[in-house]
């Protein structure tokens, strides 16, 4: 038993250093430094960023023209 | 046709019909501004800005040519050393703040537009700071071009010089976080291998073997814990007791290492019990609420950061009679300046040569314009209006008015309200009598009951750790200075939040604080068989040549026709303008241009307060304009809330009777003073003191330094000044009168939040500490007691928001 006990504790130790590793990394390239950009930006409904006139007007005056 | 506007939501003007089509409707618009803006939207394909706001945008400005030529400054290689940095070949990158946000709508406006423009390769903006980090080819594009798109969606945007404070700010905050980070990983893992112990070795019998990997293991996982995660502690408490104080990271720092060498010593005995869990809990429950808390205080200072701007710091100097551009840092004092109409004055001086008025705003925050004579001085900042002056520098960079008004801002903000600074010295009592506590409970233990000692010692450390006392106050206040935040009310000294909550009398200024501070063209009256709107035309065309301000009321009026070309156009100071229009000579000014001033009929329907300003040739009027500055719409609403929160008001104002009376009169404020000097206004502010009353001043500019610093709370509203944003305890960003009540409201939650958290952390520790002595608490569970108080106290802080 203590030789599988060994074997995952030693596991966890690297996914530990893994883990710490990828913290330093993320910290140093910015992505803390703006909390509440990544929320917003997931609301705005831009996918396609630079096409002119999707028509998007268009969805809507359709459901207006289905009447109440 | 009357209504909302659609892009800003104020009221459309009667007699105003301007449309934009967005998205297949035509909307309504209330002025030139707002509908370029919507019209600058829609073709770019923006309209999802509409859809996703959640608050009205800032009124946009007119852009008036003069604004354009001022950006051009900006492309000037000395000026953009400061904050242009090299990207690459051609590349050149910048941090910009961004004015006028209100939503993050707002900000994804900016973000998109920008990324449009040909030459610009990359737009970041940071939601939370309103900072734009933006990447152009300055082949294709130039700075100034990028500010000027974004003053045409409305907005503004000036450059901001990575201050060293920032860039420290930001270096500890990233570090900070990793030192959570690994803290938070460790302890987690540590606290399983605990649990191992705990279910196995410590009650059952679990084999010497596995028991010793568990506590070797755990050993090894404390050791980035102790000795990277809690230097912070260990820095704090030698620089404690190198000057002979104590503070709250003594005794952490005894419990962490003694903790941590303790138990290494039972591992290394192979039998025992160990305390990582405890330790590094205690590490990371510390860590975390510390960073809480200086990340809501890093925001308020990130906001006042942005109200300092970057003037655009050239300069014409005069040597030997010959006219060169420099920038302002190389001037020096005794050097000759030439500042021109329209240019802002470069650095302190002495006018030698010219007669012209300037527009002190800058500190007065009243745009009448201050005459100048040869032998006057002049500020640096603020704007020559009429003539060219010739100015001797006296103080420059450093050594103006402004920048030590700026200074003075950078040292209030370390000040701490009064109420933290008390809870600190508490703190330090407290840490030696916990210290001196643990040393006699060890002593004494020692001789009851040796193998015990240890582990009560420790338990008292942690247990008693008046770190939830020292957390009471800042998390507070952080809590209260972040919510205010977001509603935007700036809060830029600390103490303001203390004192605001026992403010029961409010001061208010009347114009530009109450009154929007900008005079509106009311109505217009045409004399001898003119016609209003060619007399509209006139004037504007007048006011726009001389750049006037009163020139933006007019422009608005005259609503998308060009003005007409005017020659020879001349300021007379103090009365006026004129200048020859159509072979015509037209001067448009106060009365006192006119052979005789003839009787105006309606003149009893103006609103009080209202000035007249004549179109006449040859002193012979042919048409009068009634000019009044507009009350803020929600001034009406402030009295009310005031007065619902028992808080008194009064309006001082320099201005004449009439007018102050009507406001008076409009809100129900029943203590009113007029044609106040700033002496009379000291005085009624030092009798309402003398009175007992705490009072607040909430005005537009350092109108008056005296009177702004002796009230116990100063209020500056944001489209004010510079230096009074700088100098005033509370800015008021969205320019909202009624976040002067929600600013009262709120101090008064922050203040019972902050007793309340005393209240808790005091006396758990006076709870907790005899059992800890009496060795009822073992180490674990003095580490979730100490992290439970504390956490209950920024959580009760977190009520705030």
């Amino acid at each position: 038993m203590s030789g599988i006990l060994f074997f995952l504790i030693g596991l966890s130790g690297l996914v530990f250093l893994a883990l710490a590793v990828g913290i330093w990394w993320a910290v140093k390239s910015g992505q803390f430094d703006d909390l509440e950009g990544p929320a917003q930006r997931i609301l705005m409904d831009d996918d396609d960023p630079l096409l002119p006139g999707r028509g998007r007007g268009s969805r809507e005056e359709e459901q207006l023209k289905d009447g109440p | 046709m009357s209504g909302e506007c659609f892009h800003c939501g104020q009221p459309v003007p009667p007699g105003v019909d301007l449309k934009v089509t967005v998205d297949g409707t035509p909307r309504a618009m209330c002025c030139r501004g707002c509908q370029a803006v919507a019209e600058a939207i829609v073709a770019n394909h923006l309209e999802d800005y509409y859809r996703h706001r959640t608050a009205p945008p800032a009124t946009p400005q007119e852009l008036v040519p003069d604004a354009l030529r001022q950006l051009a400054v900006y492309d000037h290689p000395d000026i953009q050393k400061s904050f242009v940095v090299d990207a690459g070949e051609h590349l050149r990158e910048a941090v910009l703040i961004l004015e006028g946000i209100t939503c993050a709508a707002c900000i994804w406006l900016n973000e998109r537009h920008l990324m449009q423009l040909p030459g610009v390769k990359g737009v970041n903006v940071n939601y939370a700071s309103h900072r734009a980090r933006i990447l152009w080819d300055e082949r294709e594009i130039s700075l100034s071009k990028i500010l000027a798109e974004i003053r045409l969606l409305g907005y503004s945007a000036h450059p901001f010089s990575a201050h060293a404070a920032d860039t420290l700010r930001r270096a500890r905050r990233a570090s900070d976080l990793r030192r959570l980070f690994v803290a938070g990983l460790a302890s987690a893992q540590v606290m399983m291998f605990a649990i191992a112990l705990y279910a196995g070795a410590y009650y059952y019998d679990m084999d010497h073997g596995t028991a010793q990997l568990m506590r070797w293991a755990s050993l090894l996982l404390s050791i980035p814990v102790v000795f990277y995660s809690a230097i912070p502690f260990y820095r704090g408490a030698r620089s404690a007791l190198r000057t002979g104080h104590l503070n709250m990271d003594v005794p952490v720092t005894l419990a962490v290492l003694a903790g941590f060498f303790g138990s290494a010593w039972v591992t290394w005995r192979g039998e025992g019990v160990v305390y990582y869990d405890t330790i590094t809990m205690f590490v990371f429950i510390l860590l975390a609420s510390r960073f809480l808390e200086q990340g809501a205080r890093e925001k308020s200072v990130e906001a006042a950061e942005n109200l300092l701007k970057l003037a655009p710091a050239m300069a014409t100097r005069l040597r030997e009679e010959k006219a060169e551009v420099v920038p302002v840092l190389e001037l020096a004092v005794d050097d000759l300046i030439l500042v021109r109409p329209g240019e802002a004055v470069a650095a302190d001086g002495v006018v030698i040569e010219g007669e012209s008025s300037t527009d002190e705003a800058l500190l007065t925050g009243e745009s009448r314009p201050v005459p100048k004579r040869p032998g006057d001085a002049v500020i640096a900042g603020s704007i020559n209006l009429e003539g060219p002056l010739k100015v001797r520098v006296t103080g420059v960079g450093e050594n103006t008015v402004l920048a030590g008004i700026v200074r003075l801002l950078d040292r209030a903000q370390a000040q701490k309200p009064r109420l933290a600074m008390l809870a600190d010295r508490v703190a330090a009592y407290f840490t030696a009598f916990l210290l001196l506590l643990a040393l006699a409970t060890g002593i004494g233990w020692y001789w009851v009951d040796p193998g015990r000692v240890f582990e009560i010692v420790l338990a008292v450390l942690v247990v008693t750790c008046p770190c939830a006392l020292s957390i009471a106050a800042p998390a507070a206040i952080a809590a209260a200075a972040s919510s205010l935040l977001k509603r935007g009310i700036l809060l830029t000294r600390g103490h303001a939040l203390e004192t605001l909550a026992r403010v029961d009398h409010v001061v208010l200024d009347k114009t530009g604080t109450l009154t929007h501070g900008r005079p509106t063209l009311e109505r217009v009256i045409p004399l001898a068989g003119m016609e209003a709107a060619q007399a509209k035309l006139l004037a504007a065309s007048l006011e726009q040549a001389s750049e006037h301000p009163l020139a933006a009321s007019f422009l608005a009026a005259v609503e998308g026709r060009a003005c007409l070309p005017v020659a020879l156009p001349q300021n007379l100071p103090g009365q006026g303008v004129a200048g020859t229009i159509g072979g015509v000579r037209y001067t448009l000014g106060s009365a006192r241009l006119l052979k005789e001033t003839p009787q105006l009929p309606q003149a009893a329907d103006w609103p009080a307060g209202a000035t007249v300003v004549w179109l006449a040739v040859e002193g012979k009027p042919l048409a009068a304009f009634v000019l009044a500055d507009r009350l803020r719409p929600e001034a009406g609403e402030l009295m009310e809330r005031l007065k619902a929160l028992g808080v008194g008001a009064s309006i001082l104002s320099g201005d004449d009777e009439a007018a102050v009376r009507h406001v008076a009169e409009t809100l129900g404020v029943a203590d009113w003073h007029a044609r106040a000097r700033p002496e009379d206004k000291l005085a009624k502010l030092q009798a309402l003191q003398a009175a007992g009353r705490v009072v607040a001043m909430v005005g537009d500019g350092v109108n008056d330094a005296p009177v702004l610093a002796a009230a116990q709370v100063s209020i500056a509203m944001g489209g004010g000044t510079q230096v009074a944003r700088a100098s005033s305890d509370i800015v008021l960003l969205s320019e909202n009168l009624l976040d002067v009540a929600r600013a009262l409201a709120t101090g008064r939650g922050a203040i019972a939040i902050l007793k309340s958290n005393f209240a808790w952390a005091v006396g758990y520790n006076v709870l907790a500490l005899p059992f800890a002595v009496l060795g009822y608490i073992p180490p674990w569970l003095a580490a979730i007691g100490m992290s439970a108080s504390s956490l209950i106290v920024v959580l009760n802080a977190l009520r705030l928001r």
